[in-house]
């Protein structure tokens, strides 16, 4: 491939990919999740039984991404037939391809036209099971690069940064920061050097978003950081990625390779003036570098501990330049956006909370897996509709959002819409993405504790509120899921909540007593029984039982 | 530079642009506690004491980090500040081992006189009595992780002042440790100059010179018997 890409090198890759489409398509998710149950071995035998059927020049598999309903893996999917094999095993792939040509079978088979997907908008994840990441003409022949090729040829940073703000996207990492004042700030900074940074140190228990997108599309991360880089004036990106996401890194990799080859990243991009690399930094596995100023740490190659703010990063972020850090659904929101513009993205979602949030949907949960859903959707609808209740016509008790940072919303709230505000106002976040659903057998001192001592050993021990207020809180709560607590307790668990939040140096502390304040607020009953009466009992040992024996 | 007027606990005062509320609170005589703190390395914002009111502004601020601003009405000892610190100093108290009465920087600790500044006498938390060695390795010093607050001055002056990079952080959260190279004895360390400034930044009796602490003042009476040995006897046996 030439070392520079015009339009037209790039729709020929799309036209021939296209052309070279066969007419039977058999996506196998090759996620994670699914790789976990032996989809390799699947796809392994389909491109076999293909083979013995003397089927290459009709039918394709091809290795994709998440496929969304991961409780039912490893998924395949057979086009156009729009056939959905569940829970296919190596041995099922003879079947599959006889049952391509109509054949009989008896295999498990899931219904693609059930709410859980047919209630989804599909933005971030509109490549996710449909295009292989290993291959950068699938996503070329899925309108990729696309827009990086007319935001580069047509239109001004200043435009770029304009359409953002017009489109309404909030920074999805959590904290729903309008993303276009983002780059706005960023871009007006002064440096001759800038930054962008892809926040992928996903850890909240439970969040798989992010790295389903890195493992299903990672081209659609590389184009967004793209389009913000030249958007903010930025030459140089980075994504941070933890090493516990081993498939998402690999996939990085050669998603970056393939487009350095292709002219899609590097210098004179698109034969423009705009030069941009993107590098990977692997993260050592501590939850407090997904904090923007830890992580920026982090990428340096110092302690990845926070700083306060400001100077915020887009005065002074990375090695002290003006640095833009996005989160991974932010940026695969970004190509989308340019390509189908901003009234388009503006016209989803509610007032305040535009386009669409991709949830990992876990717990107590019939369906879990992966939905995205436009923003304003009930949570009843999530939950109830698509995840089908609780398994075992269990009853569902709250859900819970935002991980160690959100807090628990009771049943009785599930008709709030998803959006920050809402949320927000039952004392959650709308956080990464993280959605647990828990049923009636779930105990909510449990669950704060368990919190709490996520966000106890993850404090990096820089301030006091958070490095010795978690352990003082943790213990607490322990102590009142023993039996051992009083009324008083509880008080002092209370007011260091409080304290924590208000004087912790980062986010982690300020929001680690979230999931206790929300269960405290909505259940504190559970908390009230577990309280042992307030009353001084006289030492049965020491000085004054001597002295009673010694009076006798 | 230009100045900037600005109101701290009611009292207007004018700073340079780029101080922090710290340095022009300091100037103007008001005293704001600090414990992570240290005239002549730069500031982290760590141990959360400094934390002061900005009007217009719903969190608190780190006083050590934040720069002044035009007009900006500042307040550093509020009910609720006072309320928060003296709960930060209660979670340092029972966070390690701090007793005072045996540490070698009784009378001379900045723990201490925080606490008693605050009317500190009681502790509401659980002590949490964790078991943390002293490292006596070394010629000159001794480290005693107990008394340890993790304000991480040692660390920055070492590697500001001095130079040399020996003491560093290792762990997280509540096992976060101060070390000494890649956490090997103090007295194995090559690259300690054996300047002392880690000891003279450290606020508690956590670095202390060797032969300071309460077990080695040990009363030298022989001396005594030696002298009246060889008036009254003229024996001078040493």
């Amino acid at each position: 491939m030439d070392e520079t890409m015009i339009l037209n090198d790039l729709l020929q890759v799309k036209d021939h990919e296209l052309a070279a489409q066969k007419k039977i398509v058999l996506r196998c998710c090759l996620a994670a999740g699914c790789i976990s149950s032996n989809s390799k071995g699947v796809k392994e035998q389909l491109d076999k039984a293909v083979a013995d059927a003397g089927l290459q020049d009709e039918v394709e598999v091809r290795g994709v991404g998440c496929m969304k309903l991961c409780c039912d893996g490893p998924l395949v999917q057979a086009d156009p037939q729009n056939k959905l094999f569940i829970k296919v095993t190596p041995e099922n792939a003879p079947a599959i391809v006889s049952a391509l040509k109509g054949g009989k079978t008896n295999l498990e088979m899931g219904d693609p036209n059930a709410s859980f997907f047919t209630k989804q908008l599909s933005i971030v994840l509109a490549n996710s099971g449909i295009v292989d990441p290993e291959r950068i003409q699938s996503y070329i022949a899925a309108d990729g690069y696309l827009a990086l090729h007319e935001v580069l040829n047509e239109m001004a940073p200043k435009d770029v940064v304009e359409v953002m703000v017009k489109s309404g996207l909030r920074g999805r990492g959590g904290a729903g920061f309008p993303t276009g004042l983002k780059w706005g700030t960023v871009a007006k900074s002064s440096g001759a050097k800038k930054y962008v940074i892809c926040n992928a140190d996903e850890g909240d228990p439970g969040a798989f978003m992010d790295r389903s997108v890195l493992e299903s599309d990672p081209h659609s991360i590389l184009e967004g950081m793209a389009i913000a880089a030249y958007a903010v004036g930025a030459d140089q990106g980075y994504i941070y990625v933890r090493a516990e996401y081993p498939l998402a890194i690999s996939r990085l990799q050669l998603a970056i390779k393939q487009a350095k080859q292709m002219g899609l990243l590097g210098a004179g991009i698109f034969e423009s003036p705009f030069n941009f690399n993107i590098d990977i930094r692997i993260g050592a596995g501590a939850f407090v570098c997904g904090e923007e100023t830890a992580l920026m740490m982090s990428v340096e190659g110092k302690r990845g501990t926070p700083r306060p703010r400001p100077p915020f990063p887009a005065e002074s972020g990375l090695f002290g330049c003006p640095t833009l850090l996005n989160n991974v659904e932010t940026f695969a929101n970004v190509p989308a956006i340019y390509r189908q513009g901003a009234e388009w993205f503006a016209g989803i979602g509610t007032e305040k909370s535009k386009g669409t949030k991709v949830f990992a949907l876990a717990g107590k949960i019939k369906n879990t897996g992966l939905i995205e859903v436009p923003m304003g959707t009930p949570l009843r609808t999530i939950v109830e509709e698509m995840g089908g209740g609780a398994p075992d016509g269990g009853k569902i008790k709250a859900v819970q959002t935002g991980g160690p940072s959100g807090g628990c919303i009771p049943s009785q709230h599930l008709d709030t819409p998803v959006d920050y505000e809402s949320l927000g106002k039952l004392g959650s976040i709308m956080g990464s993405g993280g959605m647990i659903v828990m049923d009636e057998t779930t105990k909510m001192v449990d669950v704060a504790r368990f919190f709490m001592e996520f966000c106890m050993d993850e404090s990096c021990g820089k301030c006091i509120p958070c490095r010795a207020g978690t352990v003082q809180m943790h213990n607490l709560l322990d102590k009142i899921l023993k039996r051992k607590a009083t009324a008083r307790d509880l008080a002092t668990l209370e007011e260091l909540c409080d304290m924590v939040r208000n004087t912790s140096l980062c986010g982690l502390g300020q929001t680690a007593p979230n999931p206790t304040m929300s269960t405290l607020r909505f259940f504190r009953n559970e908390y009230e029984e577990l309280l042992q009466p307030d009353t001084f009992n006289p030492p049965t040992h020491g000085a004054a039982a001597r002295h009673e024996s010694a009076t006798k | 530079m230009a100045a900037k007027t600005l109101t701290i606990d009611g009292k207007q005062i004018s700073a340079e642009e780029g101080e922090t509320i710290l340095f022009a609170a300091t100037e103007a005589g008001i005293k704001i506690p600090t414990l992570c703190h240290l005239e002549g390395v730069y500031d982290i914002g760590a141990c959360r004491l400094c934390l002061v009111e900005v009007k217009g502004t719903p969190k608190l601020l780190p006083a050590c980090t934040v720069k002044v601003a035009e007009g900006m009405e500042v307040s550093t000892d509020t009910e609720r500040l006072r309320k928060y610190r003296r709960m930060t100093l209660e979670l340092l108290f029972a966070e390690r081992n701090h007793i005072c009465a045996v540490c070698v920087a009784n009378g001379h600790c900045e723990l201490q006189s925080l606490a008693y500044g605050c009317g500190l006498e009681h502790v509401h938390y659980d002590y949490l009595f964790p078991r943390w060695e002293v490292d006596n390795t070394h010629r000159l010093f001794g480290m005693d992780h107990n008394r340890c607050i993790l304000c991480t001055r040692c660390v920055r002056s070492c590697w500001h002042i001095e130079g040399a990079g020996t003491k560093n952080v290792s762990g997280r959260g509540a096992k976060s440790k101060i070390i000494t190279d890649l956490n090997q004895p103090w007295g194995d360390s090559e690259s300690c100059t054996e300047c002392g400034k880690c000891v003279m930044s450290c606020p508690t009796g956590a670095l202390f010179r060797k032969g300071s602490t309460v077990a080695e003042s040990v009363r030298d009476r022989s001396k005594l018997e030696f002298i009246v040995n060889a008036r009254e006897k003229k024996q001078w046996n040493a």
